[in-house]
């Protein structure tokens, strides 16, 4: 009996190795292929504009910024909507519609990302370029609604990120608040709480799983590729501007992996990977970091946390 | 039972190989410029020659030219010519045929304007950023006549790397000196304006969407498209809308300089009747390949390829290759070891 049991203790221990051993093979081998780069330029890769294949001159300002800009931008958008589509579902909407109405959200998770682009293309930029010509000009001066009504562009990327994480976002917040027990609802209205209080203190208990899910999205939002290539406009400068068009790690690597030939331009795009992996690091950390510090656990759950202040 | 059972194995294995040993599988990559007429041209002399089957990815001309250094590909297409380092970190002397050719055109959405003309520092001057609205002053002069409206301009490129911006950018450097010095002459370039656009596809659904736009694209998107481009000027003053005569006449007007690599730039050409933003499309193979059964194949294929083959080259888009080139490029042939 003892022997089974370990033999189905190494054996998971032995999966759970590999994925780890996987992480590390693929950041080993990123810096590697990045050498010649982060010789040439070191530190200063992560704050130069320029991205010249021409002239060997690269950096990777315009895509580090592009790419939290609009991954920051999208959560901003999504994170309300899905947290309300979550509360509908659980808390609002007559027994019937539910399902149906988790059916359709997932399904916007299914649709592969280039058909996302290629709407975004047909549909959303037009739209966005009548929003953008219709702007009172008031608003034109200030900086972040500056630039010709191209259309294209980071408002035009972060709606359609916005719409492509909603799904992920809306359904981990629906399992977590599905799973607050009846007793904190019941709770709360027997101490004459309304019913937008009681839900209120649902979100409440539920708020790590919350958390957890909007960086979820976050993550999604930070490596998509195809769909934002196709409306972001493809422009490697740093702008505030919602109109201009600008550039994404994950974009400018799709878009100029297969044609670089010169050693250091490969190298230069290996780096850009090597900053979108370390930036992703980052943020899971940050996130992990958030959920500890408001439960002391370091992961989301929706267990009762002793000692809460309400 | 055993022995009868490995025998009939043996036997079949053996036979399997023989099967295998005699379809022959040639493997390349490289341009997707030329994709359409070399997928033709690989199907229908495959109808030919049953046993041999050539096989090729379109992964750009910067992963042709990876490949073929590296000899994980049989053969390299490019529409870009490699640069002296480039042939010298290949494992042999690599050999440059021409192949097709294929024009760019400038394409624009400009309402109300059926036809424009522009000349080479003009379209240089606008990609540099330096024209920024339709009305300008430099483009009333090319057009007299065309109402042109007061938007600004919006400039379409490509976003990814590509053999399409190489022919581009190498024809801006040759009429202005200061897109020589300032942005140069890639596959991918640090644009100084406009917007990215992914594919030839996508700048053509750019330039199709946005109003007041200016994109560059190759002829056959344009067509198939019904996008408006516009007549560039070449270098014997002429206005010239691109088609498959003019891009044939470029070609002929080099042949009279044509270096013995063949590795040369056709944009802007001389003559009359030469359309100026043409250029060839390159195989590139081994002068002394490992594999002779493949390299008699190959050779067999690209004779077929440059005679027979130009046949199909007129219904998808290209251009033949003029005689005088064809015939240059046999001897080269002829000096590729297949024994």
């Amino acid at each position: 009996m003892k022997n089974k049991d370990l033999g189905f203790r190494l054996g998971t221990g032995v999966f759970a190795l590999v994925l780890v051993l996987i992480v590390g093979a693929i950041g080993f081998e990123l810096f590697r292929q990045s050498m010649l780069s982060l010789e040439k330029f070191g530190f200063a890769f992560w704050r130069t504009q320029i991205w010249d294949p021409v002239g060997g001159q690269f950096g990777a300002l315009p895509f580090i910024w592009g790419t939290l800009y609009s991954s920051i931008l999208a959560l901003a958008i999504s994170s309300p909507i899905a947290l309300g589509i979550a509360v509908f579902i659980t808390d609002l909407c007559p027994g019937w519609l539910r399902q149906p109405l988790v059916f359709l959200t997932e399904l916007l998770a299914a649709i592969p990302s280039i058909v996302y682009g290629l709407w975004g293309i047909f549909v959303l930029v037009p739209l966005i370029r009548s929003l953008e010509q219709s702007m009172p000009d008031a608003l034109r001066a200030l900086p972040l609604f500056s630039g010709p009504p191209l259309g294209v562009g980071m408002l035009s990327a972060a709606v359609i990120l916005a719409v492509m994480v909603i799904p992920f976002t809306s359904s981990v917040s629906r399992e977590v608040l599905k799973s607050v027990p009846s007793a904190q609802r019941e709770g709360a209205y027997a101490l004459g709480a309304t019913r937008f209080e009681a839900i209120r203190a649902a979100v409440f208990y539920a708020r790590t799983g919350i958390i957890g899910a909007v960086m979820l999205g976050f993550g999604r939002a930070l490596g998509e590729t195809m769909a934002v290539t196709m409306v972001i406009g493809n422009n490697p400068k740093v702008s505030a501007s919602l109109f201009a068009p600008q550039y994404t790690m994950a974009a400018v690597l799709a878009n100029e992996f297969s044609e670089a030939a010169d050693p250091l331009y490969l190298s230069a795009l290996v780096e850009i990977g090597l900053v979108l992996f370390i930036i992703t690091l980052i943020v899971n950390s940050l996130s992990r970091l958030l959920i500890w510090s408001m439960t002391g656990r370091v992961t989301a759950s929706t267990e009762p946390v002793a000692a809460e202040a309400a | 039972m055993k022995k009868i059972l490995a025998t009939i194995t043996a036997a079949v294995a053996l036979g399997g190989a023989a099967l295998v040993a005699q379809n022959m599988q040639i493997n390349g990559a490289g341009a997707t410029f030329p994709n359409p007429i070399y997928s033709k041209w690989f199907s229908e002399y495959n109808k030919l020659h049953s046993n041999v089957r050539i096989n090729y990815q379109p992964i750009g001309s910067g992963g042709g030219i990876q490949q073929v250094t590296k000899e994980t590909v049989f053969f390299g297409a490019s529409d870009a010519i490699m640069t002296d380092d480039q042939l010298k970190a290949a494992q042999g002397h690599l050999f440059h045929f021409p192949t097709v050719l294929g024009a760019v055109v400038p394409v624009y959405n400009v309402a109300g304007a059926a036809d424009l003309k522009f000349t080479g520092p003009l379209l240089a001057d606008i990609y540099l950023g330096k024209i920024a609205k339709w009305n300008d002053a430099a483009i009333a002069k090319v057009n007299p006549g065309v109402k042109l409206p007061t938007s600004d301009i919006t400039v379409v490129h490509r976003s990814d790397g590509s053999g399409t911006s190489f022919i581009f950018t190498d024809y801006l450097a040759k009429v202005s000196p200061e897109w020589k010095t300032k942005v140069g002459v890639n596959a991918s370039v640090n644009w100084p304006t406009g917007v990215g656009g992914k594919g030839n596809d996508g700048v053509a659904g750019l330039v199709q969407q946005t109003p007041g736009s200016i994109g560059y694209v190759e002829l056959i998107y344009a067509l198939q498209n019904k996008i408006a481009y516009g007549a560039v000027q070449n270098a014997a003053g002429e206005f010239l809308k691109a088609s498959v005569a003019g891009v044939t006449a470029a070609a002929a007007g080099a042949v009279a300089n044509m270096p013995a690599d063949f590795r040369v730039s056709i944009t802007n050409a001389p003559g009359k009747g030469a359309y100026p933003i043409s250029s060839f499309t390159w195989l590139l193979l081994y002068e002394n390949p490992k594999d002779k059964a493949q390299a008699k194949a190959m050779v067999d294929f690209v004779k077929w390829a440059l005679t027979d083959g130009q046949k199909y080259c007129e219904d998808l888009g290209y251009a033949k290759l003029p005689d005088a080139v064809v015939k240059l490029e046999m001897a080269q042939l002829a000096k590729i070891k297949i024994s």
